[in-house]
């Protein structure tokens, strides 16, 4: 009875590191998505696009006229970082602070998911890490919208 | 025959007048913009296709999203032509569809069925059946990608079949009648695999005998029943998506037994304004011939 309780006892220890590293091979890391963005590099070609991008695009640009671009720049690279799982922490202000006033509308909204679209496009994204991408900054949206 | 054609040409002149009446704002407005109306306000591919009936959906099933790609405080419409060949008939729908506010959507769609083999077998000279659709749907709430809701409309769909003598031959009971539809969809950002997901489900309730092509009522069932119809497809990258379709339907005819609908689908969105849509179809029996499986293809432009 001993040694079968201890076979017992030894097999659900063993079945527990089975289980136990499977769910870590499982999950991935928890900067899976910084990584598939490129990292660090990857994560600022993304936003330099996602400017250019934006600098050309009417339905928007007016927006961004009083943006002191640099800063912005910055922002944007240390929340798609942070938000990515990437070793950044996010700096800038609150989402309702720095849109407040804007009055972004929806269309202008989905005009700059559209550009953060095009941008990864260009820089070679992953489509599975641009719309992983996209769904991490979506919630967002209602601090962003209509301040 | 000439009431038929005098009532074709009454709802070309309907048809004239509802895309000249939407269309004036509109060319202005892609004049002004070098990318047309790329400054509409919602993503690439969620104005759907057109669906058989007029309104934005896939080809058979109805989506709970509304025609173009205005967002709030915009308009903008469609206007399509789709082909359905199965082993004995063709379908031919062409039609339009203009939404507001991303709130309310009108459609107007004109459906010719040809039937030669089921005319030979049944030895009438008339070989077309016409329909026309008339549609309205209107968001209720949610939203197709943010948030937690789906995004729910409601529409209604009136239809006049311009042909009854087959349907009534076969049992029918009525040339006109109205569908009512309820539809939720939710699209999840990088919900399978990181691709894009949409989920899409309608409950409607209609006595149409192949969606209204064969009349509506039967001796079997003369009621409005609930069906329940869906969509599922995935995202594979921007433009292009892939999904099934599948649509339930009244049984009214004991003459004329049908099945439920089903289609595999692969759209294309090369940008906002056209999309293509081509799919493989199993519409199963229709008036008492089997098995119709077979195309279909669809174009739509969007302004």
């Amino acid at each position: 009875m001993k040694t079968f309780m201890r076979t017992l006892m030894m097999l659900a220890a063993a079945l527990s590191f089975v289980f136990l590293t499977a769910c870590a091979a499982l999950q991935p890391p928890p900067d899976q998505l910084y990584r598939d963005l490129g990292g660090q590099p990857g994560v600022e070609i993304i936003v330099d696009n996602l400017l250019d991008n934006i600098a050309q695009d009417d339905r928007i640009f007016s927006l961004f006229k009083d943006t002191n671009i640099d800063h912005f720049r910055q922002m944007l690279i240390e929340q798609f970082c942070h938000l990515s799982g990437g070793p950044c922490a996010y700096t800038g202000e609150t989402m309702e602070k720095s849109h407040g006033g804007m009055h972004i509308t929806e269309a202008q909204f989905n005009a700059l998911v559209e550009d953060l679209y095009r941008a990864m496009e260009r820089a070679g994204t992953p489509v599975a890490a641009q719309n992983r991408l996209v769904a991490v900054l979506a919630p967002m949206r209602p601090q962003i919208i209509y301040q | 025959m000439r009431a038929k054609h005098r009532a074709k040409i009454r709802v070309g002149g309907v048809l004239a007048v509802f895309v000249g009446a939407v269309s004036a704002g509109d060319v202005s407005a892609a004049v002004a913009s070098m990318e047309g109306n790329a400054d509409q306000g919602r993503l690439l591919a969620t104005g759907g296709g057109s669906q058989i009936e007029g309104t934005a959906g896939g080809g058979i099933v109805p989506l709970a999203v509304l025609a173009g790609y205005g967002a709030a405080n915009q308009s903008g419409g469609t206007a399509f032509a789709s082909r359905v060949q199965v082993k004995d008939y063709r379908l031919d729908v062409f039609g339009a569809a203009y939404s507001w506010n991303n709130r309310v959507e009108i459609s107007v769609a004109r459906q010719e069925l040809s039937l030669d083999k089921l005319a030979g077998a049944l030895g009438v000279a008339d070989d077309t059946i016409a329909q026309n659709v008339f549609g309205v749907k209107a968001r209720l709430f949610g939203d197709l990608i943010y948030g937690d809701l789906p995004q729910i409309s409601a529409g209604l769909q009136y239809k006049v079949n311009e042909d009854f003598f087959i349907p009534q031959a076969a049992g029918a009971r009525d040339d006109k009648d109205w569908d009512a539809y309820v539809a939720a969809t939710k699209l999840f950002l990088g919900g399978a695999f990181g691709h894009n997901v949409w989920l899409n489900g309608v409950a409607r309730a209609t006595r149409a005998n192949q969606g209204g092509l064969v009349g509506f009522g039967g001796d079997a069932n003369d009621s409005h029943e609930i069906v329940f119809e869906g969509s599922i497809g995935v995202f594979l990258n921007r433009q292009w998506a892939a999904g099934v379709e599948y649509r339930q339907k009244p049984d009214n005819l004991s003459f004329a037994r049908e099945q439920d609908w089903r289609d595999v689908f692969v759209a294309w969105f090369p940008n906002k304004q056209w999309s293509v849509i081509a799919a493989w179809v199993d519409l199963g029996d229709i008036a008492t011939l089997e098995n119709q499986q077979g195309w279909y293809v669809s174009l739509q432009g969007s302004y």
